[in-house]
C-alpha cells in the first residue's frame, strides 16, 4: 500500500526525522490559512498524488506571496498530473501539501528496501540525490554507498554513522544524519514498510539535515496489525475496479487489451495472459478469483471484467485443485445468460467431467476449450470478430 | 525414491482443528500419506479425525516420532508456528498459509540460522500449495489424482501452474516425482536452488522442471547453479511477459522493482545458463519430452 508524502513524513517526523513545516489544504482558502500558520517567506505548493517525479510534471511550485500559494493551489486541485511514473493517463491532484520552503546546499539520496535476495533490509545511500535512483545505478553506481541490516540484531549506530560520513557530510551533519536514517529504519521496521525513500535529503546553510520529500510503501499482509496506516489509505489513488475487486476477495489489476480474464491463481493467470499475447491478443485484465471460487465469486469476477467496456471476449481458464470445476461451471453458466461478447471457457482437475457437462448442456453459445494454448487461441480469434459470435 | 516426502513420512498438521485444515487433511490420509497427528494449542488430549490432538509441537514429536508438518495457522500466528515446528528438530514444515508479514518470515528465516545446517528444519511455502511424491504422499492443497509417478520434478512459485505442469506430463505419458510448489511471497522458506539440489541427488528424478514468475532473484540464482552443479536437464519457464512494471499480480512476491524481476529477463538469464526454456506454459510438458528424448547428457 502506498500513502502520500504529507502522511509519510507525519510519520517520519515520529521517528525523529526532520522534516520542513508544513500542512495539508483542499482548497485555496486552506492552503493561505497553512502559510500564514506557518509563516516565513517562500512556500512550496506541492500535489499530493501517489507518484514520484511530481517537480518535474509541474506539481510542485515555489511560492513568494500568499496570493501566489492561492494561485497555485487553483492551479493544481483537480488537474491532471502526468509524470514519468503515473502512465499517460495521469492522477488527478484533490489535496495539495504547503511547506515552508528551505533552503538548501546539498541534496542526498536515502532509500531503505526489503532485501528479497539477502532476505534482509538494505539501506542504499548517495550524493546524487534529486535523481531517481535508477538513474543515480546507471549513471553514478560509484556513488552508491550500501548497508545490509540483520534482522535480529537491527541497525547499528556505527553503520548509520559509516553512510553519513561516505556521503562527505560535517561533523555537525553527521549527527543530525544518523538521526534520521536510523529513524527512517525504525519507521521501516514498526510499521511493517516494505519500502522508505528520502530524495532528497537535503542539508541546509545552518547544517541542518531535513526530508525535504517522503515516499513509503507498506506490506499489504501487515496491515492487520497496522490500523494507523490502513487508515491512510486514498481510495482516490485506487482504480475503481481493483477497489470493488478487493471487496469481493478477488485479485484485479486492468489492462489496456481486450480479451478478459476470469482465471484461478496468480501463476496460471499470468501464464494465460501471456499465451493470450503470444497468440496475437492482448488481455484486458489480470484476475485470480483464487480458491474456492463459488458461483456468487465467479459471478462478481464476471460483472468485474464486464465493467471494462474495452472487452471483447472473455477467457475463464479454471484448473479446479480446491476448486470444483462443477461449482465454477454453475457460476459461469449464471453469469453467461445475459452475456454479450464471446466466452471461451477452459476447465481442468478436480470434477472436470461435470463441469464441462454443465456448461454443455446450458445451451449457451459457450466455446469449449481443452488446453491453454487452444483457450488463448481462441480467445483471441473471437475477440477480433468481436460481437460476431 | 522422491524428494522431501514418501510413504513412509510421518506428519503432523499444525492448526490441525481448523476448517481447511480438516478438510485437506483428509485429503492427505486418502491420499496415503501417514498423518499421524495434530497440534492445536488448548486442544490437546482430543482426538480429531481419528489422530491425537497436542497442545505444543514438541510434545506431539515426541507422543508420534512425527518427522514432518504442514501448517494450516492464520498468517498473524504463521511465524510463530514455524519458529515452533524448527525449534520441535521437524526436518521439514511446509506451509500453506497465504498472507504473512514480510518482516516476520524474515524473523524466521533469522531464527533457523540458530540450529547447524544438518539439524535445520527446511521450510517449504509460505503462500503455496505444498508437496506431492506422486503416489506416495500429499503434504498439501493440490488435487492428487492428476499426478501419475514417473520421472520429473517439479519446482514451481505458483499452485495452478504446477498443476498445469503434472496434466501435461499425464497427457504426454510422462510422470512426476515429486512436485515442490515454493510459494508466491517474497521471502520463501525455501528456494528454487535448494529443490534443484535435492532433485539432483534423487535417483529416481530424470529431469526437473523449474517454474518461475517476475520479481526475485531465485530464477537465476538457481539457473546459475544448476549450470555447474546439475547432470540432469532443467526445464525453465517464468510467467509474466505481459505484467506490468510496479503492480502486485496477485502474488505478494510477482511485482516488477528491480532490474532482473521481468519475465524476460529472467528466461534470458536462464537460457545463458544452459537451461532449456519453455516458450509457453502450454509448452511445459512438450519441452520435458523433448529434453527427455534428448537424453539426459550432461551439459
Amino acid at each position: 500500500m502506498e500513502i502520500h508524502e504529507y502522511q509519510a513524513k507525519e510519520l517520519l517526523a515520529g521517528f525523529g526525522v526532520a522534516v520542513p513545516p508544513g500542512g495539508v489544504a483542499y482548497s485555496a482558502d486552506q492552503a493561505v490559512y497553512v502559510a500564514t500558520e506557518l509563516g516565513g517567506w517562500h512556500w512550496a505548493v506541492k500535489a499530493q498524488i501517489h507518484s514520484g517525479a511530481r517537480g518535474k510534471a509541474g506539481g510542485v511550485r515555489l511560492c513568494r506571496t500568499y496570493h501566489e500559494v492561492a494561485e497555485a493551489t487553483s492551479a493544481l486541485l483537480g488537474a491532471t498530473l502526468v509524470t514519468e511514473q503515473t502512465g499517460p493517463a495521469g492522477k488527478v491532484v484533490h489535496r495539495v501539501y504547503v511547506e515552508r520552503a528551505e533552503a538548501f546546499e546539498r541534496e542526498i539520496y536515502l532509500g531503505f528496501v526489503l532485501d528479497r535476495k539477502t532476505e534482509r533490509i538494505r539501506i542504499v545511500a548517495s550524493r546524487e540525490g534529486g535523481m531517481e535512483i535508477e538513474e543515480i545505478a546507471k549513471h553514478r553506481p560509484e556513488s552508491l554507498l550500501q548497508q545490509e541490516v540483520d534482522p535480529a540484531a537491527g541497525l547499528q549506530t556505527f553503520q548509520a554513522r559509516e553512510l553519513a560520513f561516505g556521503l562527505g557530510l560535517n561533523m555537525k551533519q553527521v549527527s543530525q544524519a544518523v538521526t534520521a536514517i536510523l529513524g527512517c529504519y525504525r519507521a521501516f521496521r514498526d510499521l511493517d514498510a516494505t519500502m522508505v525513500e528520502i530524495n532528497p535529503l537535503v542539508v541546509t546553510r545552518d547544517d541542518r539535515v531535513v526530508a525535504l520529500d517522503a515516499k513509503m510503501t507498506f506490506d499489504d499482509n501487515a496491515l492487520f496489525r497496522r490500523p494507523r496506516i490502513a487508515e491512510m489509505r486514498d481510495p482516490a489513488e485506487e482504480d475503481p475496479r481493483e477497489a470493488q475487486a478487493a471487496s469481493f476477495g478477488l485479485n484485479y489489476v486492468g489492462l489496456s487489451g481486450n480479451i478478459g480474464c476470469i482465471i484461478n491463481g496468480a501463476g496460471l493467470a499470468m501464464a494465460t495472459m501471456d499465451s493470450i499475447k503470444s497468440a496475437g491478443g492482448e488481455p484486458a485484465n489480470f484476475l485470480d478469483v483464487g480458491g474456492g471460487a463459488s458461483p456468487e465469486r465467479v459471478g462478481a469476477a464476471f460483472r468485474l471484467v464486464l465493467s471494462d467496456p474495452g472487452v471483447r471476449a472473455v477467457l475463464v481458464n479454471i484448473f479446479a485443485g480446491i476448486n470444483r470445476c462443477d461449482w465454477v461451471a454453475t457460476g459461469v453458466v449464471q453469469a453467461a445468460q445475459e452475456l454479450r461478447v464471446p466466452l471461451i471457457v477452459r476447465l481442468a482437475g478436480t470434477h472436470v467431467e461435470e463441469g464441462q457437462r454443465i456448461v454443455r448442456e446450458s445451451g449457451l453459445p459457450i466455446v469449449m476449450a481443452e488446453t491453454l494454448a487452444e483457450a488463448a487461441e481462441l480467445a483471441v480469434a473471437a475477440a477480433r470478430v468481436g460481437r460476431g459470435l | 525414491m522422491s524428494i522431501l516426502i514418501d510413504e513412509r513420512t510421518r506428519v503432523l498438521v499444525q492448526g490441525f482443528t481448523g476448517d481447511k485444515a480438516t478438510f485437506h487433511a483428509k485429503e492427505m490420509i486418502a491420499y496415503g500419506t501417514q498423518v499421524v497427528g495434530g497440534v492445536t494449542p488448548g486442544k490437546g488430549g482430543r482426538e480429531h479425525l481419528g489422530r491425537p490432538v497436542f497442545d505444543t509441537v514438541k510434545e506431539a514429536v515426541q507422543a508420534t516420532g512425527a518427522q514432518a508438518s504442514i501448517v494450516f495457522v492464520p498468517p498473524a500466528f504463521a511465524a510463530d508456528s514455524l519458529m515452533e515446528a524448527a525449534d520441535a528438530a521437524l526436518a521439514l514444515v511446509c506451509i500453506i498459509t497465504d498472507g504473512i508479514p514480510a518482516q516476520d518470515m524474515m524473523r524466521v528465516k533469522r531464527y533457523l540460522r540458530r540450529y547447524p545446517r544438518e539439524k535445520r528444519t527446511l521450510i517449504v511455502g509460505p503462500n503455496c500449495a505444498g508437496i506431492i511424491s506422486a503416489g506416495k504422499a500429499m503434504l498439501g492443497i493440490m488435487p492428487g489424482h492428476i499426478y501419475r509417478r514417473g520421472e520429473v520434478g517439479v519446482v514451481s512459485r505458483s499452485g495452478t501452474l504446477g498443476y498445469e505442469a503434472a496434466a501435461q506430463l499425464t497427457a504426454l505419458g510422462l510422470g512426476v516425482s515429486t512436485s515442490v510448489g515454493i510459494g508466491g511471497d517474497p521471502i520463501n522458506g525455501s528456494s528454487f536452488l535448494d529443490h534443484l539440489a535435492l532433485f539432483e541427488a534423487d535417483a529416481e528424478t530424470r529431469a526437473v522442471v523449474m517454474i518461475g514468475e517476475i520479481g526475485g532473484p531465485q530464477e537465476a540464482e538457481a539457473a546459475a547453479w544448476a549450470q555447474h552443479n546439475m547432470s540432469k536437464p532443467v526445464i525453465g519457464y517464468v510467467a509474466g511477459v505481459t505484467a506490468p512494471k510496479g503492480r502486485r499480480m496477485g502474488h505478494a512476491g510477482a511485482i516488477i522493482s528491480a532490474e532482473g524481476d521481468t519475465a524476460a529477463e529472467k528466461a534470458e538469464i536462464m537460457r545463458a545458463h544452459g537451461l532449456l526454456v519453455a516458450p509457453s506454459a502450454a509448452e511445459l510438458g512438450a519441452t520435458v519430452a523433448r529434453a527427455l528424448g534428448r537424453g539426459a547428457a550432461p551439459r
